[in-house]
């Protein structure tokens, strides 16, 4: 039944082994007609990334990411502990300079407002009351007329209306993510990036967070790009599962499957095994 | 503040109402078992004299004018000098904490200055001032910055990075994360820097009007010292204990009211 399999967490040594480094050679570019195609009503941004390069100091983390993610896909990356995922998504999201390559979001000159992130931790002001912190999310608008209604239907959106007036102190550790996923959702953003939003929940919290994702990301229909540590939960919610190895995308894998999928289906078990093969290098899967 | 007092009650163990003397019981007890030895003749009235004694020599002061004139001025002079002194620190703290330039050309000369204790500048303040009102203000605003000065540093410091980069994410301007991020998070340790801050006032505020003043509470003990009023020096110490009391307590309502988001400040 236990079907939520963790990749090791602290095994980032493997990633400077031989074997692995060779393993990375597999890489397979991924054809555009590969890609699901992007929904046509879509207000997703689409993100193009060209030979990407990250070093701190002597540390390459990237080593060359080539990446097109069409407007409106749901992008899962997966890949090992410290291989470089949230360095990525902070590169995406702008909260730190490459050191080489270009990121571009499709033709538009996309605004501060359309690029949002959620982090691991909820990351909410503890000294302001649920609303206000969801207003935060509006950035520059958040004096037009009509802020609080906006807060106030975001919060809507993920279920907790009714706590607006409290201190964030009080909520649990599900209902605090919800409130950061609020105030990432009430700018209405085009591109939203997840750094393992879900990494610290309970695991029936988790599923019912999980849903609620999929539930906003199918009603805004904005771009989405999901870390996580949890294979079965990259298959399940994504249209593509990225895997990346030493520095590079090693793997660029299409899930074909209908929504609302089925958790502990046989297809995704499948794929689920696939990938973490893949992750755990040859020889090792189990 | 103790350890176990600055937790959050887990259970209400007292009516709410009896809750609010509750803290008064021990020195309203102390002064009963003092008044009782005093008519018993277990303390000579030279040594100690009686709560009523006191409360007496207070009364009288009171209708001549003296005592509240002398409260007036102390009470002046430690505002005022708090005021500026801790205005000075706050500003350097802010400065220091918020900019790597400031505190790179500062930090380092205040924290030599702060190891030298104020008191001891009493000689060469009474050389620069006389004994005039300066004198005091100096040297309680001298007090007053260090504590100011550090608390606001460290809480400036001690901000949460993640949150200040979500604020930097989210479009915060400079003055938007400093109002809405870093200065409620470091709210806390200031307060803690401002109780700090009021008990060095009265300290030096005391000490410098027992030495150099011809007006104050300090200079009316000093006063009744040379009169052989002992009630009235009782009395002048017992004032001092109620001001501290009532600077304690402003502090903490102006906490309680800034920092009710916080689970310790929620609800006392
Ligand atoms: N600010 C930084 N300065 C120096 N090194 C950094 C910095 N940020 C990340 N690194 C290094 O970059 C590498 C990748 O880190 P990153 O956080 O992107 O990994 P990750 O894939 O998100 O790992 P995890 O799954 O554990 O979150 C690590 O070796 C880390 O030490
Ligand atoms: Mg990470």
């Amino acid at each position: 039944m236990q079907q939520v399999l963790r990749l090791p967490v602290s095994s980032t040594e493997a990633i400077d082994a031989p074997e692995v480094i060779g393993h990375a050679e597999t890489f397979r570019p991924h054809r555009k007609s590969s890609v699901t195609p992007a929904k046509s009503e879509t207000r997703g941004l689409p993100l193009v990334i060209r030979d990407l390069r990250k070093a701190f100091g002597d540390n390459e983390v990237l080593r060359g990411i080539d990446l097109e993610i069409p407007a409106g896909q749901f992008v899962a990356i997966v890949g090992q502990s410290g291989c470089g995922k949230s360095t990525l998504l902070r590169l995406i999201a702008g909260l730190d300079k490459p050191t080489s390559g270009t990121i571009s979001f499709g033709d538009t000159a996309a605004r501060a407002e359309d690029v949002r992130v959620m982090f691991q931790e909820p990351r909410l002001l503890p000294w302001a009351r649920v609303l206000a912190n969801v207003e935060v999310g509006l950035g520059r608008d958040r004096k037009a007329a009509g802020a609080h209604e906006r807060a106030r239907q975001a919060l809507e959106e993920v279920g907790l209306a009714e706590k607006r007036d409290q201190w964030p102190a009080v909520l649990s550790g599900g209902q605090k993510q919800r409130v950061a996923l609020a105030r990432a959702l009430v700018s209405g953003p085009r591109l939203l990036a997840f750094d393992e939003p879900l990494g610290a929940l309970d695991a029936l919290t988790r599923i019912a967070m999980q849903r609620l994702l999929e539930r906003v990301w199918a009603d805004q229909t904005f771009t989405a790009i999901l870390v996580t540590h949890d294979v079965a939960e990259a298959v399940a919610l994504a249209d593509r599962v990225l895997v990346i190895e030493d520095g590079r995308m090693a793997e660029d894998i299409t899930v074909d499957l209908p929504r609302p999928r089925q958790r502990g289906s046989a297809e995704l078990a499948a794929l689920e095994g696939s990938i973490l093969g893949q992750l755990l290098g040859p020889g090792t899967t189990g | 503040m103790s350890l176990i007092e600055s937790l959050p009650k887990v259970r209400k163990l007292t009516v709410p109402r009896a809750d609010g003397l509750l803290p008064w019981l021990v020195p309203l007890g102390i002064i009963l078992i003092w008044q009782a030895a005093s008519v018993a003749g277990l303390v000579s009235p030279r040594v100690l004299p009686a709560p009523s004694d006191v409360a007496r020599a207070g009364w009288k002061l009171l209708w001549s004018g003296e005592l509240g004139r002398n409260i007036w001025v102390s009470f002046w002079r430690a505002s005022i000098g708090f005021l500026i002194g801790g205005g000075i620190g706050f500003a350097f703290g802010l400065a220091n904490g918020l900019s790597q330039l400031s505190s790179k050309l500062t930090d380092t000369t205040l924290q030599m200055i702060r190891n030298v204790p104020h008191l001891a500048l009493i000689p060469l303040v009474i050389l620069w001032f006389g004994i005039d009102e300066s004198a005091k203000l100096f040297l309680v605003a001298l007090g007053v910055f260090f504590p100011v000065y550090l608390n606001t540093l460290h809480g400036i410091r001690t901000v949460d990075p993640q949150l200040i980069e979500m604020g930097r994410v989210y479009g915060m301007t400079d003055g938007e994360l400093f109002r809405r991020v870093i200065f409620p998070g470091a709210l806390p340790s200031i307060f803690v820097g401002l109780r700090f801050a009021l008990g060095i006032m009265w300290l030096t505020l005391i000490v410098a009007e027992t030495i150099a003043a011809s007006s104050g509470l300090g200079y009316m003990a000093m006063q009744a010292r040379e009169f052989m009023q002992i009630d009235v020096v009782v009395l002048s110490i017992l004032i001092y204990a109620l001001l501290g009391k009532v600077a304690d307590s402003a502090s903490r309502l102006l906490e309680r009211l800034t920092l009710s988001w916080h689970p310790a400040f929620s609800k006392h």
